[in-house]
């Protein structure tokens, strides 16, 4: 497992769908879970959503 | 590194702060378990960009801060024992026992190592048959995989010089202790990613109904506090009190259903005493009858042990929300992270750690919450 640069051995027992180039969250040198690149933007597409609510608001009452 | 530096966002941070402030009507007080977010919240500044009615309180989520005395004192004895090889996360080393800790056992002859992972002191164990190794598997159910994992192993290979000494705790059965406390004022919780990364979150939902308090499973990064806090204030200023997941890009609802298949084979759930807090009923791990052999107590015949607490820190009333390491006469002075008198002052994600680190001076926001003092 490569940690931007840093490199060490990982189990990877429980994530058995992990393929080489998938990011994986490791903790004390075992894999836990695949990270889930459609939802790692959920974030951001949350506080889009946010945005455009408070532009609905600010326009006054429709 | 991706998946970390975006979520440091100072823009995105600032427009979530500000969409928590138009929501924000009432005080709230909140409460995130997990040591790691407490350290992230003191470290990048999350608590000064809340509005002032939003009170974050630090949770009992600091494995290495809730392990009792007499687990640290078994810790000792065996690591004090000609022929073993000690092996320890490294902030447990720092943990004082009643006259010692792990670093005064290594520095008197014994055989204390840092490791990174449990497998890593199973390798030793195998380069190593003439000494036994022991591993010190503290943690909540974020590390038991790699714990159970280890002995699995073990136990398959037929590795007979190694065993752990196991302080597992359960974060279910602290929340259920805080809201049952008549003194609790947590309103809300940010629950633990990564241990939902493991157990999934459905046991989170019985509790979320029976003390109508809203729970959002929560990432580490700034980012996710604040959506967190977000989504937590939300469902209280609407009088909802529901499970959600902020933190979905490593939490399914069901969690990893190998690793808790794993975890269920070696471990079994027993009452757990915590440091500072007591015993909780169901809240701990210990391993199951099939994997005794690995349990380093009997091997080494320490199980009987007791100790007490020591009076003058008030760690207990920290880990549960009650008190911050400014309210302590000892914090900064007498206890200090080279000098510590509890746990909670040891550990990478200890509330008096992380407040000596990021905040050794108070600062205190004015009323209108738009600057800030040294107080």
């Amino acid at each position: 497992m490569d940690f931007s640069g840093a490199v060490k051995a990982v189990n990877l027992c429980c994530v058995p769908e992990a393929q080489v180039g998938d990011y994986v969250l490791v903790h004390v040198g075992f894999a836990l879970q695949t990270v889930d690149e459609a939802e790692a933007k959920q974030v951001f597409e949350y506080l889009r959503q946010l945005g455009d609510l408070a532009e609905l608001e600010e326009s006054g009452p429709s | 590194m991706r998946f970390v530096d975006e979520y440091r966002d100072p823009d995105a941070a600032a427009r979530y702060a500000q969409a928590l402030h138009r929501i924000t009507t009432r005080r709230w007080t909140l409460m995130e378990i997990c040591g790691g977010q407490t350290h992230a919240i003191m470290k990048f500044g999350v608590d000064e960009l809340l509005p002032p009615q939003v009170t974050l309180v630090h949770g009992p989520g600091c494995p290495v801060c809730v392990t009792p005395l007499e687990l640290v004192e078994k810790a000792l004895e065996i690591a004090a024992r000609p022929g073993v090889v000690f092996c320890s996360f490294g902030d447990m080393l720092r943990v004082p026992g009643r006259e010692r800790d792990l670093r005064s056992v290594k520095a008197a002859g014994g055989d204390v190592r840092i490791v990174y992972s449990p497998l890593d002191a199973l390798l030793l164990a195998r380069k190593h048959p003439d000494r036994e190794v022991v591993f010190f598997a503290v943690g909540f159910e974020t590390t038991a995989p790699a714990n159970a994992m280890a002995v699995h192993q073990a136990a398959r290979a037929g590795v007979a010089n190694f065993s752990i000494l196991v302080s597992h705790v359960l974060v279910p059965p602290a929340m259920e202790a805080i809201l049952s406390s008549p003194a609790n004022r947590v309103q809300g919780f940010l629950a633990a990613g990564h241990v939902c990364t493991v157990m999934g979150y459905t046991e989170y939902e019985p509790l979320a109904r029976k003390h109508r308090v809203p729970i959002v499973v929560t990432g580490f990064e700034p980012l996710d506090i604040l959506q967190g806090v977000f989504m937590c204030v939300r469902q209280l200023e609407e009088g909802r009190a529901e499970v959600e997941n902020q933190y979905a890009r490593a939490v399914r609802r069901e969690g990893n259903a190998a690793a808790q298949r794993l975890v269920a084979e070696v471990f079994r759930v027993v009452p757990r005493k915590w440091r500072g807090v007591g015993d909780i009923p169901q809240s701990g791990l210990a391993l199951s009858e099939r994997y005794r052999d690995f349990d380093a107590e009997l091997r080494f015949g320490v199980a009987d042990l007791v100790a007490d607490e020591p009076a003058e820190c008030i760690s207990g009333l920290i880990l549960q929300g009650l008190e911050t390491p400014h309210g302590c006469g000892a914090f900064g002075t007498r206890c200090t992270p080279e000098r510590p008198l509890g746990a909670t002052m040891v550990s990478n994600e200890g509330a008096c750690a992380a407040y000596y680190r990021y905040r050794r001076v108070r600062l205190e926001r004015d009323p209108a919450g738009s600057s800030v003092r040294g107080a």
